[in-house]
This record gives C-alpha cells, structure tokens and sequence, in this order.
C-alpha cells in the first residue's frame, strides 16, 4: 500500500468553456489524514474534492487515491471506495433514513440482516438512536440530525476515506461545534483518511490534522493548525486575524 | 334524455366499451413510447429539439386532418382501429414525453450529484432517485394526455372505428341534441372518472416520499 491515500500532481482543471478554476494544485493526504481545505468560495475547494471522485476529470496533472490515478479505477468502484456527504440537501427525500443509510450497502448486494445492522450500527455512531430515526423521513428531521444522517450514509459501507462539503455548513454554531467534536472523535476512532472543504478558520483548526489554503483556484500553502496561527503567510493572515477577533469578541 | 338511455342501452354499453379500448389502448402505448423517450431525452439532450418539437408539430395537425393523413397509408390505412389508436397515441405522446424529461431535469442537481458522487450509476440513479422524485409530474402529463385521448377519441368515428363519437356525429346529422348527449355524457364521465383514479395514483405516490 503506498504511503498517501490522495493526491494531485500538478492537477489543473478548466471547465468546458475554458475558464481556470484549478492551477497546478499538488498535495497529499497520508492515510488516517484529515486535511482542510480552507478558502473563500470560488477558490477551488468543491472543484478538488469533485476531481476525487471523478465527478470531475482533471484537464492536465494526475490525481491518484491508493497510488492508482483515479481514471484507472472503475468509476463505480472508485466512488464506493469513498464517503461523500454535502449540505443537507443530498439526502434522498423519497427514501426514510434508515433506506438513505442502507442504499449503497443493499446496491453492494450486502445481506439485507448484515445490511440491518449496519445500519443500526452507524446510526448510533452518530448519535441517532435507530429505534427513533430510522422510520423517519428527512423532513421530519432538524438540519443537525440531517447532517448526522449523512454521515452516516456516508460512512454506511465502510469507506476507507471520506471526502466531505461543508457538512456542517447549514448549522447554529452550537450544534456546529458539538457536530465537530463529535465527528473527530469519530474519525480518530475510525482511522478513516477525510478530506474536507470549510471557508470557516474556526472549523479548519478545530478539526484538521493539516490545513491547505486556497485562494482563487491555486493551492496557497498547507499548515498544521499550530503554523497556521503563527504564519506570516499574506494569505493566511486575514484568516488568522478573523479568527483571533472571534477570540476577542468571544472573552468580552 | 334519461329514456333514450334506457332504450338504448346495449348501444352505449357498445360504444362506451369501444371507446374506453381506443382510449385504453392508446394510452397504453403512449406511455409505453413516451416515458421511455423522455428518460431519453435527458441522457441525449440534443435530441430534445427535434423530439418535443416533432410532437409539437402533431399537436398542432387537427385531429381530423390527422386521421385524413393516415388513412393512404398502407397497414394503418387498413383498419379503421389501427388508424384511431395511431393518431390517438400521437396525441396522448407530447404531454407525456414532455413532462417525463421535466420531472427528471427538475429533480435537484446536488440530490443527483450526491447520488452520483456515492456511486451510483447512472440506471440506479434513474430507479432510485429521478424516477420516484419525478413520479409525480409524470403522472400528471398522463392525466393532461388522458384527458385529451378522451375527448379527441370521439373524432375517431369519422373514420370508422367507433366509439361514442358515433352518436355525436349521429346527432349531428340528424340535429337532434339527445343522441349529442349521448355520446357526450359517458365520454365526460369517463374523462372525469380517469381524471380522479389518476389523482388517486399521484396522490399516493407523493404521499410515499412526503
């Protein structure tokens, strides 16, 4: 198994009308990683994560998941070996939460009892007792247990990496933060390597192993959240200074 | 009105069971062609023009006509059943080609992204997501095409192939406004009846997702 579980090689991607919205981005994500990918919107965070799965194709450069570019996967397979979960409204609205869970493991032809309990399984693991949740449809949930539902889909087959948009982007800071806790908790108990995208410095330091900074489609710089506070980088100062005046406003 | 029912009874018993095949069968097949052209339609988006703007074509030939233009042709011409249910099922077509490639398009592009994204192909992503989110304005280009079927069905008897239009030409030709009537109450009726099972149909099937 080669070392890191993802990453770009001189990876750029312009859309069919020619516009640059990825140049010459390289990285890596080393496996049980969670790396951050921070920025204002527009800066290419969504982009590099679409390249990932495959719901993007890179116009120049490589990206590879476990040393294989990710063209030579089978599409499908690729995908199955990834979690993905966006903002709220990826859930499926026709299907309960416990068959949104169960959709990718029964498409894997899983046994529908190995099926059953993974589910029940999962959905404790985020924090949503089967028993009350599992019946329910996502409009009969509040955005937080919407998110908490997604990942649950997203971890449901046991993907060894997660790949994640602003999952907790739609919430109150509050069940925000308990969200975050939870879910590093989580991801160091699990071993999973996770990319995910926030434009929130806050969420960035809380969760991240490292931190890439982008910024109108090229990769900035990547830090530990500890360099990333001390850093005289000129982009990653107005992050550093928004997130210290949060600090202040937040002991008054 | 009520006597002339009565009277003659196995007549419009016939005909409305005449009618209600034309109607049935065209429907039928429209749906059988139409659904599948309009998932089509969102795969090949470039055929859509051509498609809906063809079916646009015909909806704009009047029904008469349309069963004139049949008539020369060689297996279709043949029978006056084949010619009725053809031009019937070109009719009942648009609404629901139409309405199949909207429901599909409309289904909201981050649910489909996401479907995708975990892997899903693209005929699961069919089954599973875009046909049960579009369920609901697929039936309802059924009901439109229905409902049209229904009413255009009656020109069918100027050809020969039956149905309750035969009292209303009947009635035309003799001026007399009962036998109108009786060709064009149980065509309402049967218009108003499978307006309300197919409501039953969408109601449920939005029910089932909320």
């Amino acid at each position: 198994m080669p070392e890191s579980a993802i990453e770009f090689v001189h990876v750029n991607y312009r859309t069919a009308d020619g516009r640059t919205l990825l140049s010459d981005v390289n990285f890596s994500v080393s496996r049980g990683e969670m790396l951050m990918l921070l920025g204002p919107s527009g800066s290419g965070k969504t982009t590099s994560l679409k390249l990932i799965n495959l719901l993007l194709t890179p116009s120049e450069g490589i990206v590879r998941v476990d040393g294989r570019p990710v063209q030579d996967w089978d599409v499908i397979r690729l995908r199955r070996h990834i979690g993905y979960a966006i903002q709220d409204v990826g859930l499926f609205p026709h299907y309960t939460v416990q068959q949104n869970v169960a959709l990718i493991p029964k498409l894997e032809k899983w046994q529908p009892k190995r099926t059953a309990e993974r589910v029940a399984a999962v959905l404790q693991m985020v924090g949503l007792p089967p028993t009350e949740y599992s019946h329910r449809y996502p409009d009969q949930l509040s955005g937080g247990q919407r998110q908490r539902v997604g990942l649950a889909r997203a971890l449901a087959a046991d993907p060894p990496i997660l790949l994640m948009d602003e999952p907790f982007g739609a919430l109150d800071p509050i069940t925000r933060l308990g969200l975050q806790k939870e879910f590093k908790q989580l991801q160091q108990n699990l071993d999973k390597t996770v990319v995910f995208v926030t434009h929130d410095v806050g969420e960035a330091l809380t969760l991240g192993d490292r931190i890439a900074l982008m910024d109108a489609g090229k990769l900035c710089g990547i830090f530990t959240p500890h360099d990333f506070l001390v850093s005289e980088d000129q982009f990653a100062q107005p992050y550093v200074n928004a997130f210290q005046a949060g600090l202040e406003i937040s002991r008054i | 009105m009520l006597q002339f029912f009565v009277s003659h009874k196995r007549e419009v018993f016939t005909l409305t069971m005449e009618h209600l095949s034309l109607v049935g069968i065209s429907m039928l097949l429209a749906i059988a062609i139409g659904v599948p052209l309009g998932i089509l339609l969102t795969w090949r988006p470039r055929w859509k023009t051509l498609v809906l703007g063809t079916n646009n074509v015909v909806q704009t030939i009047p029904s008469l006509a349309l069963f004139g233009l049949l008539l020369p042709l060689p297996w279709l011409g043949a029978r006056a059943g084949r010619l009725a249910v053809t031009a019937l099922t070109l009719y009942a077509l648009l609404p629901i080609v139409r309405n199949t490639y909207t429901g599909i398009k409309d289904v909201s592009a981050p649910v489909k992204e996401a479907a995708l994204g975990m892997g899903l192909t693209r005929q699961q992503l069919l089954w599973h997501v875009e046909l049960p989110l579009a369920a609901n304005v697929i039936v309802a280009g059924i009901r439109v095409a229905t409902a049209i079927t229904v009413g255009m069905a009656t020109i069918a008897a100027a050809v020969g192939a039956g149905g309750l239009g035969e009292f209303i030409f009947r009635g035309l030709a003799m001026v007399d406004n009962h036998v109108i009537l009786a060709g064009a109450i149980p065509a309402a009726t049967m218009a108003l009846l499978a307006d309300m099972a197919l409501g039953l149909v969408q109601k449920k099937l939005v029910r089932t997702h909320h």
